[in-house]
């Protein structure tokens, strides 16, 4: 595919002039710039979590121990705005000179020559998990340093099991005991719930989709699996638990956020990434009322998506080789260590998940790095995020009950696919 | 930046200058007024700040999208000219059907809002009103409130299952919904809270209107033996028909443009999102998660002629009902 730039030549240039005229032409050298003095050199480092804040600052105060000539500027923007504050700043040319990716926008950014390869010898693959390497490899290229990795498992609230009567959940369970336990456990005359069957893909319904044999997109990115038996019965997993009334309705989620929910005491159930752990420790209502068991297995076995973030360099930065070196930095054992001892989230770099796993051993956080030995990959394409506002919005119809699960993944398979094809030409 | 797109250059520039008279090509051998050139000179300096800040962020970005609808844009810049696919396609999207209605159902509803506006701009105005002040900023302070507090602050009134609205009228024993996911209800229980957020401004500018309605005319009605409603319809309203003729254009570009509510309200997966996608919103879609640009600016522009086609028959049809005095 190949663009022309002619229009963006004169446009660029007509901007500059205007830019120039009216004296604003300060702004556009935002981001990195050197202060001139001893070559002191300010690079900025892109991130959401507000929860990861103290941690990555540790770990840039350790970047500048080493290079004292170099100060790291944090700069966190919420999830929510993220990835379109991003792309408009990569477009303008003020974005972060190192910054987090994530699955699902990885082969976007790398395909479009945002991203510097990370080939220098800062790195070595052999020490993180295969299934992130592969995540933020394109093309051959290894783009992103993997700086964690996040499975899922099954949060539980004890003291709702305590009252009901009802064993803990436990390894070795079925989406049988899954169901039936959620349905002891609902009670309307209080208005609690066994568990939240949210619409969410990473916690729910891409873990049961592997559960039952099935798969939401084929590993090379090219084909849809919403048109498999495996698929459906992945997806109703959580629509019979709507149906039931072992969980709120699509609505109830929608007015409320189910995680609120479970936190408040009303879901006693509820499927989560491992980011959970540190917020759930820290969070005095509940700290210690709640555990985490493995996942519930389906006909395959109790799969859980693994997905990671990496830390990239900014093809257009300034100080371009002073950014891949932090973005290999943020993802060392030294950077892994700290962040691993915070428990906000499991470190990629092999060896220092146990650190993670003891710094909260009040839970079973075992669990989560589990998890790895059946983990199926989070799934991706180039340009995921098309396909996945459809997704969120058929299958909304489905979870409030407008659309029966058959049709929607129908109609979700076949405007997926349409999507997937658009990519690849 | 420069890829937004600003859509209220549909503002009705033409109609301001309506009155100026032509400019005579000046002759040469005729003698001047008045040296023409000093004149301009400071005219453009007076008119110079501003005209750039137009040029700079509301035309130029006008012109990029325009440029940008004919083209098929990457993600992160650089484009490809398509002529009018984007056009063409859009035409054929059955999303777009959806949004039309919806932009013209939430527009239709914010009307409503007008005489609102008007009735308690009166009831302010009535002499003798204890308080005045304290009810002129009580309606004044949505307007001064951050969009964002405002859904966030409804999002929990409309709550199905904790919100107050249903706590209030299940004193009354009416059972209650989720407002805001049940889809027969989503987009009017928006417009509310729009009517509500933009009820202090129509309530300023039509405060002033009939502040403006001379005090003589009424005591004319008033010996005429004129009582207080006729005088509301016979008078009041006629006298105050430019400025409710000023609010229903700015409402209705406003009601079209209409996103921040809808974004920010409904959240991500709502079952309802069908029935209250706007235009604007399906633009936010295709540009900033699709990541189609020129589709986007494709919508924009539509949106844009929509907005002008309005705005010219309402200027159009003022004829028959505003009275300038």
């Amino acid at each position: 595919m190949k663009m022309k730039s002619t229009t963006k030549r004169i446009t660029t240039g007509a901007a500059a002039m205007l830019a120039a005229v009216l004296g604003f032409s300060g702004c556009a050298a935002a981001g990195g710039d050197d202060s001139g003095e001893g070559g002191d050199v300010t690079i900025t480092y892109g991130m959401w979590d507000q929860k990861q804040e103290e941690a990555m600052k540790e770990i840039a105060a350790a970047f500048t121990e080493e290079h004292p000539n170099v100060t790291v500027k944090l700069q966190t923007t919420p999830y929510k705005e993220y990835f379109t504050k991003l792309q408009t700043s990569v477009s303008g040319g003020s974005a972060p000179d190192v910054f987090w990716m994530n699955g699902p926008n990885f082969q976007l950014y790398a395909s479009n020559g945002v991203l510097a390869p990370l080939d220098g010898d800062g790195i070595d693959p052999a020490d993180y998990p295969e299934a992130l390497i592969d995540l933020y490899t394109y093309d051959g290229e290894l783009y992103g340093a993997p700086k964690d990795f996040d499975t899922v498992a099954l949060w539980y609230n004890k003291e709702l099991f305590d009252a009901a009567g009802v064993a803990y959940p436990e390894a070795g369970w079925t989406w049988d005991d899954l169901e039936s336990t959620a349905a002891a456990l609902t009670n309307p005359a209080t208005g609690q719930f066994g568990i939240a069957a949210s619409q969410y893909g990473q916690e729910n319904y891409y873990n049961s989709i592997a559960q039952a044999g099935g798969e939401v997109v084929s590993a090379d990115g090219t084909t849809t699996g919403y048109d498999t038996p495996e698929a459906l019965a992945g997806i109703e997993l959580w629509t019979d638990l709507i149906a039931a009334g072992s969980s709120p309705t699509a609505q109830q989620m929608t007015d409320t956020n189910p995680e609120d929910l479970f936190i408040s005491g009303k879901v006693a159930m509820f499927q989560n990434g491992s980011w959970a752990a540190g917020a759930y420790a820290d969070n005095p209502d509940i700290a210690g009322k709640v555990d985490v068991a493995p996942l519930a297995a389906g006909a395959e076995g109790n799969q859980s998506v693994i997905h990671g973030l990496a830390n990239v360099a900014n093809a257009k930065s300034a100080h371009l080789d002073v950014a891949k070196e932090f973005a290999e930095f943020a993802s060392s054992q030294a950077a892994a260590e700290i962040m691993a001892a915070t428990g906000t989230v499991i470190p990629a770099f092999d060896g220092t998940q146990s650190t993670w796993v003891e710094s909260l051993p009040q839970y079973n956080l075992q669990a989560y790095i589990d998890a790895l030995d059946t983990a199926v990959p989070y799934p991706v394409s180039k340009n995921t995020a098309a396909w996945n506002s459809i997704e969120g919005e058929i299958l909304s119809q489905v979870w409030a009950g407008s659309l029966t699960p058959e049709d929607g993944l129908a109609q979700l398979a076949e405007q997926m696919q349409a999507a997937l094809d658009a990519e690849s030409e | 930046m420069t890829d937004l797109i600003a859509q209220r250059t549909a503002a009705p520039i033409s109609e301001l200058d309506r009155g100026r008279p032509q400019a005579a090509p000046g002759r040469p051998g005729r003698p001047r007024r008045r040296s023409p050139g000093q004149s301009a000179w400071w005219a453009l300096l007076f008119i110079g700040p501003t005209a750039l800040g137009l040029l700079a962020f509301y035309l130029w970005p006008t012109v990029r999208t325009l440029i940008m609808s004919f083209t098929k844009s990457g993600p992160f810049g650089g484009s490809e000219f398509v002529g009018l696919e984007n056009y063409t396609r859009l035409l054929q999207d059955p999303e777009l059907l959806g949004a039309l209605r919806n932009s013209a159902v939430y527009t239709v509803i914010a009307l409503v809002g007008i005489p609102i506006a008007v009735a308690i701009a009166a009831l302010l105005n009535t002499a003798g009103l204890r308080g005045r002040s304290v009810y002129r900023t009580l309606y004044f302070i949505p307007v001064v409130t951050m969009p964002a507090a405002i859904a966030l602050v409804w999002r929990m009134i409309y709550n199905g299952d904790y919100g107050v609205l249903n706590e209030m009228l299940a004193v009354f024993g009416i059972d209650g919904r989720s407002w805001l996911t049940d889809p027969s209800t989503a987009l009017v229980a928006i417009a509310v809270v729009g009517i509500w957020a933009g009820l202090g401004t129509n309530i300023v500018i039509f405060l002033a209107g009939l502040q403006g309605i001379p005090d003589t005319i009424m005591e004319a009605a008033d010996l005429d033996g004129a009582g207080p409603i006729r005088k509301f319809f016979s008078i009041t309203i006629p006298l105050l028909s430019p400025s409710i003729f000023f609010v229903s254009v700015i409402s209705v570009i406003g009601a079209l443009q209409v996103f921040d509510l809808v974004y920010m309200m409904l959240g991500a997966n709502n079952p309802a999102m069908p029935n209250t996608r706007t235009i604007v919103y399906l633009f936010y879609e295709a540009g900033f998660i699709d990541n189609e640009r020129g589709y986007a600016a494709a919508i924009a522009f539509l949106l844009l002629l929509i907005i002008l086609a309005l705005t010219v028959i309402q200027f159009r049809l003022q004829k028959k009902w505003v009275h300038y005095e």
